[in-house]
């Protein structure tokens, strides 16, 4: 029997969602007002909400003490570039374990996840150290080699669900269509994959852009991406609310507009799985 | 040409042994199918035939070439599997074309080949749809077009049809039928449903614990089953099969009579029983009796015949048409 649901509770329910969104929403909705407010009003009691003089002048004056390109750029080839490597290692891991598993994959699964149970700190010390070491302090390709790493296990985890929903069968069949192990991957596997392989790269993507321990500890000058740029904010001539607004605002435009145009593919990569 | 021929052909996953050596000669142009029940390794000796799993141990010839070690795709044969296994990205086209695509065939040889088939199958409206969008009659049919496009040697098919309900499966197995008669290619067939073995094959293979209990075509297995395990799993409704007294008075230690060879009679008979559950069909019935000192059994006859439940009645098995058997259940 269907459930009824009444005007009234369906009334209800929509406000709640809605409050309890616009919550969630609010601090990033107040750092973008506060990014275009002085100085002075960013800390004005009461705060002013929509009616101040709204001012660029933070944004240029970001612009002009730091080099806002040079960090973006820096953002995109570490998380991009962690992303691809860390899918060109995953995609045949997760297709051998997908397809053929043996008594041990569940385990090797269960370890790869167990890793990003430590805490990251746990070895900031030892890498810091191979870092130096080896040169790789401050350099674009160290942090891709870390983040690749850290999200491998994600990656790994993400695509193997995914594999796991394709029928083996389709996989044989196409073997007795004459397909040899190269045509097969790319006639039959990957179109069925494309969805999945899309989503696993753009929540990583996401996650290596967002990731700040390492990209703080492991980075001064030439590799900062946006998270160091925020950080530089933050001190130390204390806190300057409308810069440091203006600095997250320009931050995060470039993941939260990417965010935007492929959620469909997100919610879909988030809940895969769930449902069946 | 489509000869297959099976040398001591066993499989072993580790140390569980699923299927010891087995020899068998399929001719070509015949339709074979392979039954039993549940687990008993019929699946996994086409897998075998068809290259998607190794063989332990022999060999595996196919038109007189030992192809034990080929690739799937060399062995020129074409499978139909039970969950279809069609591409879902694809079109019906698509579907049928791949073959003949991995084949590196031209774009106009493999359009007529495709259309030829769609012609055969009733597919040509639904070329340009996606298998998500066709019934499950209709995919086991793109399946079945995308076997037949390559002009194999041999037709495996994997329980093609128990995803299907019985009216369709009905419809679908005198289309397959149809087509063998068509193509007079060579078919393996597995199902673990006796009905489609008897209506469908030249030879049927009944397989029990990976071991082949007996070959022979429908009739053969009806009328003469080699031992208790084939005559009780060819016929419906099962024949009976009696054990005790019974049995020993006709020096065998299990008896059997098909449930069409035993004669009822509200009158006399050789054995006095009780009626239980009556089963009308419209055309026959089917009577299960409780028989003193012999047991349960079931008894078909025509239409017409009423009894009550808890009804006296007497039972007589037709003495011709006795299967007697010895301890280790072998026919006698």
């Amino acid at each position: 029997m269907a459930r009824t649901v009444t005007t009234r509770r369906k009334l209800t329910f929509t406000i709640l969602g809605w409050a309890i969104g616009l919550l969630i929403f609010f601090p990033i909705l107040w750092t973008f007002l506060t990014s275009f407010k002085t100085e002075g009003t960013a800390v004005a009691t009461p705060p002013q909400f929509l009616f101040f003089d709204w001012t660029l002048e933070n944004y240029h004056e970001v612009q002009s003490r730091s080099d806002y390109m040079k960090h973006v750029t820096n953002s995109v080839v570490i998380s991009v570039g962690s992303t691809l490597i860390g899918l060109a290692l995953a995609i045949p891991a997760a297709w051998a374990m997908a397809f053929s598993p043996t008594k041990r994959t569940k385990d090797v699964l269960m370890w790869m996840l167990s890793t990003k149970m430590m805490p990251p700190v746990g070895v900031l010390v030892p890498l810091y150290l191979i870092f130096r070491d080896w040169g790789l302090l401050d350099t674009r390709l160290g942090l891709v080699a870390v983040l690749t790493m850290i999200n491998l296990p994600i990656i790994v985890w993400m695509l193997y669900t995914y594999f796991k929903e394709i029928p083996g069968e389709i996989l044989e069949a196409a073997r007795m269509d004459g397909a040899s192990l190269m045509k097969e991957i790319v006639y039959v596997l990957t179109p069925m994959a494309v969805p999945g392989i899309a989503s696993t790269m753009l929540l990583n993507i996401i996650l290596a852009w967002n990731e700040a321990f390492w990209t703080l500890n492991l980075t001064a000058a030439n590799a900062a991406p946006l998270t160091a740029f925020i950080a530089s904010y933050s001190s130390p001539e204390g806190l300057f609310w409308a810069k440091l607004s203006a600095a997250s605002t320009m931050a995060i435009a470039p993941i939260l507009i990417m965010g935007w145009f492929s959620q469909k593919q997100l919610v879909r990569g988030l809940t895969f799985g769930a449902v069946k | 040409m489509g000869s297959i021929t099976l040398e001591k052909v066993s499989k072993s996953f580790g140390t569980t042994s699923v299927i010891p050596e087995i020899d068998l000669e399929i001719d070509d142009g015949e339709f074979v199918v392979f039954v039993g029940p549940s687990g008993c390794g019929k699946s996994t000796l086409l897998r075998m035939i068809a290259g998607l799993e190794d063989l332990s141990g022999g060999r595996i010839i196919i038109d007189g070439k030992d192809m034990s070690s080929e690739a799937p795709a060399k062995r020129g044969l074409s499978m139909v599997f039970q969950s279809y296994a069609l591409y879902p990205h694809m079109s019906v086209y698509g579907n049928i074309a791949f073959p003949l695509k991995m084949d590196g065939q031209d774009k106009s040889a493999i359009d007529k080949k495709v259309k030829d088939a769609a012609n055969i199958l009733n597919l040509t409206n639904y070329l340009d749809r996606r298998p998500g969008q066709l019934s499950g009659g209709q995919r086991q049919r793109v399946a079945i077009g995308r076997a037949i496009v390559r002009q194999p040697k041999a037709f495996l098919f994997d329980e093609p049809l128990s995803n299907l309900d019985a009216a369709l499966r009905g419809n679908m197995r005198l289309e397959i039928s149809d087509l063998h008669h068509q193509l007079k290619t060579t078919m393996i067939y597995v199902t673990h449903d006796q009905v489609e073995a008897m209506t469908m094959a030249d030879k049927i293979v009944v397989l029990n614990a990976g071991r082949i209990e007996q070959v022979g075509s429908p009739l053969e297995l009806y009328r003469s089953p080699r031992n208790v395990f084939v005559a009780g799993f060819i016929g419906s409704p099962r024949m009976n099969l009696i054990e005790g007294q019974e049995a020993a008075k006709q020096n065998a230690t299990t008896l059997g009579v098909r449930p069409e060879h035993v004669r009822i009679s509200k009158t006399e008979g050789a054995w006095k029983g009780t009626v239980g559950v009556t089963e009308h069909l419209g055309s026959d019935t089917f009577i299960h009796v409780q028989v003193d000192g012999v047991g349960k059994i079931t008894v078909r006859t025509d239409g017409d015949f009423s009894t009550d439940f808890g009804q006296q009645v007497y039972l007589t098995p037709e003495a011709t048409r006795l299967h007697r058997f010895d301890a280790n259940g072998q026919a006698i």
